[in-house]
């Protein structure tokens, strides 16, 4: 169908006895960010990697508007930068444009580089980057292929507070800009809340969900309004649970 | 002072203390001859045009050993290194071969190749192809795998994986492979010199022992101290304008 992505009967398995994920079931909206949530181990990951073609998945279906998730369509943020530290950060943003004309490459790169901020560090190398910043490079490498669906592995985890709202920001702007379908992965609440539509909880192995929020707040989310709080208390609710 | 100078301090002792003791006599000069001799020995070879004879002949067969040998190395490392399946078939062979003693193979490269510079250019080659396939096998199968797999995500091929992440990420590897070559192949054009050459430094070396005179094996001794320390130096040179991405303080690249 289109505006969903359907997610049907998802299982992973990785010689273990317990399936690493499913039969897992969902359905997100396309164009909206969503969030998944759980404690380590769920699944979360392995769920985003068969979306991302990182793994195949043992069996199941998944459809994206309707049709089978393309190659050219994803593009995956990964919980480190993982950047190519031989390459400057131009260099890294272009990396997935290999097959795009020179002249129309470098727009495309010079656009993202745009939108994430970093126009001053184009030329730098990524040992001279802080994590955030490298971080934004590792977004603009995604966006810079213009993907349908954008996946995040706890991107913003491995970075101070600061900085991680300062991403999170960052991340809302791109969303905007492009209005990809955005699905992250977090096991941060306040994270969830501030940025997503549509908020499920994963528990496993094997990885199922156990809730669906869709919070109904506005943006910007003030992380200390009394509606934030409330649902956030739902949120612990269900995991404590 | 720089850490380059404070390089220098050691050696120039070393000098001082040689000629310290040839000028107390404590060793006969037919054993020892003093620094001034060894370079009035060097200074006349350069005048009477005999030192660039021996220079040229040594620097090309080790030019041409060393090109050899890398090439060989680079290829069969990339391959090995990209291709678990090939590395399980040529990986084991090779490794045998390594262990064979150097001078070990010059009997049959003579009956092979003569005792002309290709036997002598063949042995170099193999000198500076172990250290080179061996690292860039490493540098590359031991590349980060999440580096390979932002290669995966962007639906790299194969030989598009080898090119822009598995070779760029080798280099540091490679470099020191580079770098022990150069080593190895200074240590075996000298083998291949002593099993019989009318030029370069190793004849220098057999020429002097065999006419009593100690002046010029040390002489060539030091041209070879000299020839591998600028080679190498050169090399370094160029490994830290490729690496300079590296995020490392390594004073010794």
């Amino acid at each position: 169908m289109t505006g969903l992505l359907q997610i049907e009967g998802l299982v992973k398995q990785f010689g273990g006895p317990v399936p690493v994920l499913g039969p897992l079931h969902l359905t997100l909206h396309t164009g909206c960010v969503s969030a998944v949530i759980g404690k380590s181990g769920c699944g979360k990951s392995t769920l985003l990697r068969c979306l991302g073609g990182l793994e195949q998945p043992d069996a199941g279906l998944i459809s994206f508007d309707g049709a089978p998730i393309r190659p050219d369509d994803v593009a995956i943020v990964f919980q480190e930068p993982r950047l190519m530290p031989w390459l400057t950060v131009a260099g890294n943003v272009a990396f997935g444009l290999g097959h795009v004309p020179r002249a129309q490459r470098q727009a495309q790169v010079a656009e993202v580089i745009d939108v994430v901020g970093l126009q001053d560090a184009a030329q730098k190398l990524p040992k001279q980057l802080s994590g955030g910043m490298a971080q934004r490079v590792a977004l603009a490498r995604a966006l810079a292929v213009r993907p349908r669906l954008l996946l995040l592995d706890e991107p913003f985890s491995a970075l101070d507070p600061l900085t991680r709202i300062a991403m999170q920001d960052h991340l809302l702007t791109v969303w905007r800009h492009y209005r990809p379908t955005i699905v992250f992965i977090s096991h941060d609440m306040d994270e969830a809340l501030a940025l997503a539509e549509q908020i499920v909880v994963m528990d496993g192995p094997p990885g199922r969900i156990v809730a669906e929020f869709s919070p109904c707040l506005s943006y910007p989310r003030r992380r200390t309004g009394a509606e934030f709080q409330r649902w956030r208390d739902r949120l612990v609710g269900v995991l404590g649970g | 002072m720089r850490p380059r100078a404070l390089g220098l301090i050691l050696p120039l002792a070393l000098i001082g203390g040689w000629d310290l003791i040839c000028r107390a006599g404590w060793v006969g000069e037919n054993l020892l001859p003093s620094p001034g001799r060894v370079a009035s020995t060097i200074y006349q070879l350069a005048a009477s045009g005999e030192l660039w004879v021996h220079l040229s002949a040594t620097g090309g067969r080790m030019a041409a050993g060393f090109a050899l040998g890398v090439l060989a190395g680079t290829i069969a490392g990339a391959l090995t290194g990209a291709s678990s399946l090939l590395r399980a078939i040529i990986d084991p062979t090779i490794q045998g071969l390594r262990s064979v003693p150097s001078i070990a193979w010059v009997p049959l490269f003579i009956l092979w190749l003569g005792i002309f510079e290709l036997s002598k250019v063949m042995l170099i080659a193999v000198g500076v192809f172990f250290p080179v396939y061996l690292n860039l096998m490493l540098g590359i199968a031991h590349v980060d795998r999440k580096l390979i797999e932002v290669g995966r995500a962007h639906r790299l091929g194969r030989i598009e994986l080898v090119r822009r992440v598995l070779l760029p990420a080798a280099l540091p590897s490679y470099m020191t492979g580079l770098r022990s070559g150069l080593g190895l192949g200074w240590m075996f054009v000298v083998a291949a010199e002593l099993m019989g050459a009318s030029e370069g430094l190793g004849f220098l070396l057999v020429d002097g022992q065999q006419t009593g005179r100690p002046a010029i094996v040390i002489a060539a001794i030091l041209l070879f101290a000299l020839l591998g320390k600028l080679s190498d130096l050169g090399l370094a040179g160029i490994g830290r304008v490729v690496l300079a991405w590296q995020d490392t303080d390594r004073v010794t690249m």
